[in-house]
């Protein structure tokens, strides 16, 4: 028996090694067959890179391109908190009156479903540049904070709800003690969707601000380098890009386990 | 159906009362009469279960009493002790699920009765515990509920229920989802408990077996709308164990239960 939980351990450890290497093969593999394709047909870089010279361009512009990083990224923090205040402040008040709640929640569902694309010019008309980007950032992330929040508060537990009503419970108490934690699952997912949200909402307004020449953001960056057909330098952008988005899912992703791990199901293992 | 006597009123030295229910009535919004009307007597330290149908309102009977929900007409009466501050501190109430809070410990979970009503922490924690070591479980307080089984979640919910020291005990079936050993174990323990605090028990069950071995009284109600179908009094030697279990006098007693609620169930053998 002893032997046989060993081969089923051993087996899975293999499979869990599998599905952790197997993907970085392939994108291994898919460099090197970039590589030599470009090499091979001794394609230009200009009309396409080997991911060699995308590396060495990242070295090479490092300077200038972790600038505009940093810029993104405060700006998706700035959007990200934002959206996070805004979108659980919200909910909350929804949560205390419905009547609250009839009145705004149409705008929320409009201001989610207008794509923000076409936000972003009129506000950069509005709004000085990088509160515009910021605000970008926000509208795209708030409302899945917003709609999970308010759904985590209305999934309470009918028979706890009827325990505080019991024991006189206040109604920041049931709050405080009850809702939120209840919520907290629902408002954890949201978050994790809005920090790539807030992202995405940073660099669409900045290649909108891009096009109207300003900026400093790596989507900026990528909007001039194509102007300047400076290739390389783009893919170089577009590759900081997806590792911060990256790194955010994966950040907030860990900060919900950590949160989660002792109580809720989503966190536990699956043979717990 | 000689041996069943029928509830004939609530005169009985009403002082003693711990729970009066007069001509209560329950209609919900979408025109469901669920209840009533409904007379209803608990004595004080009295240990009764409420036994009927599915849907047949004793649940609703408990809610009513607890006044989780106000009744549609009639009178629920508690006696209260003198100087309780808050509503629903004379009352312990257990759910048929444990209906504890899973993101935090066992403690914590007994301990929120105390908590809400503003009682220092200290003070709390320490209550806590002792109704934790009540029910066994001393040794649970920092773990968290999804450590542990079900039968041991439903102690720590009779735990909350009685660490506010309440005069009544409300319980809505709360073994129902438990294995028989399991529930034959928290039965005893329920009754020990009994014995020693002396609370007033309500006891909701559809179990015929279960309330006869708990109950001074075994009030058997009618399918929806629930009325009260008879008032059995179980009288045997306390205190009761597992001998009472296989004694005749038990079967017997099962057998009028019985008896008595059969025409709840007749006419429904097309649900």
């Amino acid at each position: 028996m002893n032997a046989q939980a060993a081969v089923i351990a051993k087996r899975s450890g293999v499979q869990r090694a599998l599905r952790f290497v197997l993907p970085v093969i392939v994108f291994a593999a898919g460099l090197l067959a970039w590589e030599l394709v470009v090499r091979i047909k001794d394609i230009p870089p200009y009309v396409l890179p080997a991911p060699s010279v995308i590396f060495l361009t990242l070295i090479k512009d490092w300077a200038v391109l972790s600038q505009s990083l940093a810029a993104t990224l405060l700006t998706t923090l700035e959007g990200f908190v934002a959206a996070s205040i805004g979108g659980i402040a919200l909910a909350l008040l929804f949560n205390q009156s419905k009547w609250v709640e009839a009145s705004l929640f149409p705008y929320a569902v409009v201001l989610q479903v207008t794509p923000v694309i076409a936000i972003a010019p009129l506000l950069l008309i509005y709004l000085e540049q990088q509160t515009a980007v910021v605000v970008c950032a926000f509208i795209v992330a708030f409302f899945p904070v917003l709609s999970n929040t308010t759904l985590g508060l209305n999934s309470v537990d009918r028979n706890l709800a009827g325990l505080f009503q019991l024991y006189g419970a206040s109604p920041q108490q049931t709050l405080r003690f009850l809702k939120l934690p209840a919520a907290l699952p629902y408002i954890l997912g949201g978050l994790r969707i809005a920090g790539g949200l807030s992202l995405i909402g940073a660099v669409v307004a900045e290649i909108a601000a891009g096009t109207a020449g300003a900026g400093s953001g790596l989507a900026y960056r990528i909007a001039e380098s194509g102007y300047r057909l400076n290739i390389p330098r783009m893919f170089a952008a577009l590759l900081l890009l997806s590792l911060a988005g990256i790194v955010i899912y994966g950040v907030l992703a860990l900060v919900s386990h950590l949160v989660l791990r002792r109580w809720h199901e989503s966190a536990l293992g699956k043979d717990n | 159906m000689s041996s069943v006597k029928t509830l004939t009123g609530v005169e009985t030295g009403l002082t003693a009362l711990a729970v009066s229910l007069r001509g209560v009535t329950k209609t919900y919004d979408n025109g469901v009469v669920a209840l009533g009307p409904l007379d209803l007597a608990v004595r004080r330290g009295e240990f009764i279960s409420l036994l009927g149908p599915s849907g047949c309102g004793k649940s609703t009977a408990l809610r009513l009493i607890a006044e989780l929900s106000a009744p549609s007409s009639g009178i629920v009466r508690l006696a209260r002790r003198e100087g309780t501050p808050r509503p629903g501190h004379g009352i312990g109430f257990v759910f048929q699920e444990p209906t504890l809070m899973p993101w935090t410990s066992v403690r914590e979970n007994v301990r929120l009765p105390l908590k809400l009503a503003g009682v220092p922490k200290a003070e709390s924690r320490g209550r806590a515990d002792e109704a934790l070591a009540s029910v066994g479980l001393a040794d649970f307080a920092e773990a968290f509920p999804r450590e542990l089984s079900g039968g041991m979640k439903m102690r720590v919910s009779l735990a909350r229920a009685l660490v506010t020291d309440p005069d009544i005990l409300l319980m809505d079936e709360p073994f129902a989802a438990l294995d028989e050993i399991t529930r034959f174990r928290l039965n005893n323990d329920l009754l020990a408990l009994w014995r020693r605090l002396g609370k007033t028990v309500i006891f909701v069950t559809h179990s015929v077996f279960e309330s006869v071995y708990l109950s001074q009284r075994v009030v058997v109600m009618t399918a929806r709308p629930g009325r009260i179908q008879a008032d059995i009094r179980i009288e045997t030697v306390e205190p009761r164990g597992e001998e009472f279990r296989t004694s005749a006098a038990y079967s017997d007693y099962c057998r009028s239960v019985s008896a008595a609620l059969a025409p709840s169930y007749s006419g429904q053998s097309t649900l």
